[in-house]
């Protein structure tokens, strides 16, 4: 397996990820390591072969956003929108991700070891994110598909107006969203949440301490009587 | 859009190098703020009988020897006065509400930024790089320190309209944001008897907390209720004498990181502006949760 290396503090990020964005035949199985990231925004952005990014410490925002088939590590923490609209692939932060983490994603698994912050989910449409700490408020709001899991605990209004996609959570909920409630947790599932969490490196974790929450599904048509709620 | 930095020096040594460790924190934001720049620094204090006073005028031409020579026969003080291009700081035992009227009414077109005896400010249109070469960040000493870089969105782009701006002796504020109901907030104000300098939206929020702390609310008190009062987005950090307090809007809708380390807390928009530090592989960097009050002492 080639191994390549960007410093940032010497290349500027333009370079990087127009090689990055080089024939994905020439790129596939390759590890690139990018070091000295120093919170530079839009690292690693629109990758689309089988290549593995390291990011060697702290990234700015949008990192890995729009992800293809890429694995994309982050050593440090991940400013906002990090794997935003990601469509397939694997983004994971070890440290802690900003706000919006995983906004609009359609694919692939985003996997965040500490804290997300606010909006974590938001609009996402067919990815998993998995976080390992909490999340700040108004995460998954409006979710259409996908799963969420939530190894701490979630901040204020947690699934507000969510369509079709499953919340997991293990801690506390400060609040839940309109038309959030919860789900007895079918064997559907529960397959679902132990596959993610053998995935995100959470296989110890018992599936069985968390709470499934679903759309209540009230919102889907306009009715007068809900008019506040919208 | 704007940015802010904050940076506290807890290692006595580096303190006299506390401009050059913020220079970059303040370019790093330059993408955020590229139109005007201010900074507040908390340096050695004067005598406990004196008074710093940081003024501005915008005519590069201004005598400032004759405003010297003026203020002390006016006053019978004995002033000393240093300039820094279109700045001055006046240092004098000579009681600040007697400097404040002379002024206005002798020199109008002098702009008194602060009062304090510990703090200076600075503040200027162009980038941050240019206003921080124009005053000489880099060579600035202290123990701490609070900087802003200004994108323009709801007033005019003037040295008024840069922050930080104050509210009382030894206290600034920065702010990245925009309230939505500043125009109200300073017409309830004026009827308190508190008056503005400038239509900027974020003099509406230092002004509320100068009258919330007139009246006799503490800092933490008096933001309680500004995240009552102040409708809109923010993120403020503040500066006083001894410490730096960091507050952000409910919805967390600007951004803020900080880094703690043994040698010192720095506070920014982004990590961008704290990737330069020393030693910040070994710092404690995270993000401060919305509506919660955060403060640093030295």
């Amino acid at each position: 397996m080639e191994a390549v290396t960007f410093d940032l503090e010497k290349t500027p990020l333009r370079e990087v990820n127009q090689y990055l964005h080089s024939d994905a035949a020439e790129l596939d199985g390759k590890t690139v390591t990018i070091t000295n990231p120093g919170g530079t925004h839009n690292i690693a952005v629109g990758l689309k072969a089988d290549v593995d990014v390291v990011i060697d410490g702290h990234a700015g925002y949008y990192a890995a956003g729009m992800n293809q088939v890429a694995n994309v590590v982050i050593e440090g923490s991940a400013g906002t929108g990090v794997a935003e609209n990601m469509m397939s692939g694997r983004v994971h932060v070890k440290g802690f991700a900003s706000n919006a983490a995983g906004a609009t994603a359609q694919g692939g698994l985003l996997v965040i070891d500490g804290d997300a912050g606010l909006r974590c989910g938001i609009s996402m449409k067919g990815v998993d994110i998995v976080v390992g700490g909490s999340v700040g408020s108004f995460s998954a709001f409006m979710a259409q598909a996908g799963n969420l899991v939530i190894l701490g605990d979630a901040g204020e209004a947690l699934g507000d107006s969510l369509y079709e996609a499953r919340i997991f959570v293990r801690g506390n909920i400060q609040s839940l969203g309109a038309d959030c409630e919860v789900k007895p947790m079918d064997e559907e599932a529960r397959q679902i949440l132990v596959k993610l969490l053998k995935e995100s490196g959470h296989a110890d974790v018992d599936p069985d301490s968390f709470t499934l929450l679903g759309s209540a599904r009230t919102l889907y048509n306009f009715h007068v009587d809900n008019a506040g709620a919208y | 859009m704007c940015g802010i930095v904050g940076l506290l020096v807890k290692n006595q040594k580096m303190r006299a190098n506390i401009g050059e460790l913020m220079l970059p924190m303040l370019i790093g934001m330059t993408e955020r703020g590229p139109d005007s720049a201010g900074l507040a620094i908390f340096g050695a204090p004067v005598d406990n009988s004196e008074r710093k006073f940081s003024l501005y005028c915008a005519s590069p031409e201004f005598d400032w020897a004759k405003l010297s020579v003026d203020l002390n026969n006016g006053l019978k003080a004995d002033a000393k006065v240093e300039v820094k291009v279109n700045h001055a700081v006046v240092t004098t035992n000579t009681s600040p509400e007697s400097v404040k009227a002379w002024l206005k009414e002798h020199y109008p077109q002098v702009h008194l930024l602060s009062v304090g005896q510990l703090m200076d400010i600075y503040k200027d249109t162009g980038t941050p790089a240019q206003v921080a070469s124009r005053y000489d960040f880099s060579k600035l000493s202290g123990s701490h320190l609070v900087g802003h870089t200004r994108m323009a969105t709801e007033s005019a782009i003037t040295p008024s309209h840069a922050h930080p701006f104050t509210a009382g002796e030894d206290w600034c504020l920065v702010h990245n944001g925009s309230l939505s109901n500043a125009h109200s907030i300073r017409r309830k104000l004026e009827h308190e008897g508190i008056s503005f300098e400038t239509d900027n939206d974020t003099e509406a929020a230092c002004r509320f907390l100068q009258w919330r702390m007139r009246e006799g609310d503490d800092l933490k008190t008096a933001l309680e209720h500004g995240f009552e009062e102040l409708d809109g987005f923010y993120t403020l950090l503040m500066g006083t004498k001894d410490q730096l307090a960091l507050v952000r809007d409910p919805f967390a809708c600007k951004p803020a990181i900080v880094a703690e380390h043994d040698d010192y807390v720095a506070i920014a928009s982004e990590f961008r502006s704290l990737a330069h530090l020393p030693d910040i592989k070994n710092a404690k960097v995270f993000e401060p949760a919305p509506k919660e009050m955060y403060v640093w002492k030295l």
